[in-house]
């Protein structure tokens, strides 16, 4: 008889299979908000989906009378523009910072602890610190952001330019590499297809610390709306706002891997060092 | 074996580890154009005389002369050398990997070069791939490569800087016997064509005394049971293989460096 851990489902197979669970969640919220419906027409907290899609198609395209704007598109602008300012600042210090600890041993000493203390303290909790410090504007967002994820792609990068096979460094040397050829030519290409792949851990994050920035002080942004809505219970708002956050953040994780199969071709499936 | 002053000597050299004794007393005058096979069980610090004259290393007592001087203790272009693994880059196509050593040579900043430069390292990049039989894998990246390829490609990214000596880590360890016997006969061309010294450290006996000039067994020559970490190895045999010597500048020698 064959093993319960041997069954393996087809490519077909696997797609229905994953569709179960998804379907089976929507039919429980279609029913369950038929069934508040049915006892209060007026029901707020569970919006039929046909609610959802009216309040979805006046947010995403009559514009605002007091801001001038569509909703929608104000709030994904106003929010991808402070995330791709964070992770833009967070991938450059990461990056810096990582080929740095990497390669140097030096820098390892001297700046190794100072991150790994940084890398414990809560961002959260800094926030107020960098309201006070940066005002409300979008300084302090997109500084929330970075300082949120770049302590550990530091770390993470640090580590894997550090645990690159050594005959590699000394092969360099022994081929008349510097210092710094070492570091551009054979630990900074290594570590891109590193980056992208500790970039895709850090959304995650990365979104958290945006939303969270935006609840508390903004004026525009998708965190900012489905905390405003909130206060009328208009779930009709926030849960597409979610499923709208929740399809932008697939998308970024969907470009970032076709970035890194595109990028970086000699990666393939390989870990570290790949030479074998 | 010549009249020659030798290329590499070592001079009563010790390598300790804390109360650790690796080598003691290793004396030994290598000649240029020599082929010195280092066999030896495991432990008996092979791989540390290796890293001593790859400079990864420094002797805790004694003096390394090269070429008449004291040796750097840092690894540089005049020693090149082939592990059994991770010798080349996997980020660099052949080509690449083979160009590399010629644009760190000629571009400390950018790591590149351009221009007729360029064409020129190519062209000389092209000739070592052509030698160790790789014309034909040229664009590919070293993961597509099988073991045998990726150590012909570390041979030819050593060759390019034509090292006054060529150190060899168990170059052949992990390859077939059949793609082992191929790499030998390359190997073996190489070092007569190109006038090379070469140290090559083996666990293989037959390969040893294939294909070197002289064989050197490490091994410890005293032993205490109690402190067994408290006595160094040392070259305990020096066969030398006087029918193989190598025949004085056979051939065409395309190192331009060596006198």
């Amino acid at each position: 008889m064959t093993r319960l851990i041997n069954l393996r489902p087809g490519r077909r197979g696997r797609i229905m299979a994953g569709a179960i669970p998804l379907l089976l969640l929507a039919l429980t919220y279609a029913v369950a908000a038929a069934l508040r419906h049915a006892d209060n027409p007026a029901d707020k907290v569970l919006p039929t989906v046909f609610a959802m899609g009216a309040a979805l198609w006046r947010m995403a395209t009559q514009i605002d009378p007091v801001s001038g704007h569509i909703t929608l598109l104000a709030d994904t602008v106003a929010s991808l523009t402070r995330m791709g300012a964070g992770l833009l600042l967070a991938t450059l210090t990461a990056l810096t910072l990582g080929l740095l600890l990497g390669v140097l041993p030096i820098a390892r000493a001297v700046l190794g602890p100072v991150i790994t203390v940084i890398a414990v303290i809560p961002p959260i909790a800094v926030l107020p610190i960098l309201f006070i410090a940066l005002g409300l504007g979008e300084a302090a967002k997109i500084a929330l952001i970075a300082i949120g994820i770049a302590p550990y792609m530091t770390r993470d990068l640090a580590a894997h330019v550090a645990g690159l096979p050594a005959e590699q460094f000394i092969k360099a040397q022994t081929l008349g590499a510097n210092s710094w050829v070492v570091a551009i030519r054979v630990a900074l290409p290594q570590m891109m297809p590193r980056l992208i792949e500790t970039l895709r851990f850090s959304m995650g994050p990365a979104w958290v610390f945006l939303i969270a920035a935006e609840a508390i002080a903004s004026d525009v942004g998708l965190g900012y709306r489905i905390f405003l809505v909130r206060r009328y219970l208009a779930m009709d708002i926030i849960l597409p706002y979610v499923a709208w956050i929740s399809l932008l953040a697939i998308l970024a994780d969907t470009l970032l891997q076709w970035v890194a199969r595109a990028g970086f071709p000699w990666a393939g499936n390989a870990g570290h060092g790949g030479a074998r | 074996m010549t009249d020659a002053p030798p290329l590499l000597e070592f001079r009563n050299v010790w390598v300790e580890y804390g109360d650790k004794v690796v080598l003691e007393r290793v004396n030994l005058a290598i000649p240029a154009r020599a082929f010195i096979s280092v066999v030896g069980p495991s432990g008996a610090g092979k791989s540390t005389f290796l890293r001593l004259i790859l400079g990864q290393e420094a002797p805790t007592r004694g003096t390394i002369t090269f070429d008449g001087a004291a040796m750097p203790a840092e690894c540089g272009p005049d020693r090149g050398v082939v592990f059994q693994r991770y010798s080349v880059f996997p980020h660099l196509t052949v080509i690449g990997n083979v160009l590399f050593g010629l644009e760190c040579a000629a571009a400390p900043v950018l790591g590149r070069l351009f221009g007729a430069q360029r064409r020129a390292a190519l062209e000389e990049a092209t000739a070592m791939l052509d030698a160790v039989g790789l014309s034909a894998a040229r664009d590919q990246y070293p993961a597509q490569l099988s073991g045998g390829m990726q150590q012909r490609l570390a041979l030819a990214q050593a060759l390019v800087k034509h090292p006054r000596v060529l150190l060899l880590d168990e170059p052949f360890g992990a390859l077939d016997p059949g793609i082992r016997a191929d790499m030998h006969d390359l190997v073996g061309g190489l070092w007569r064509d190109h006038g090379l010294t070469v140290v090559m450290v083996t666990h293989d006996i037959g390969e040893a005394f294939k294909l070197g000039t002289r064989v050197l067994a490490f091994d410890k020559r005293r032993h205490d049971p109690h402190a067994p970490h408290r006595y160094g190895a040392t070259a305990t045999y020096d066969v030398p293989l006087l029918r193989k010597t190598a025949p004085p500048a056979a051939g065409p020698d395309i190192s331009p460096e060596s006198a």
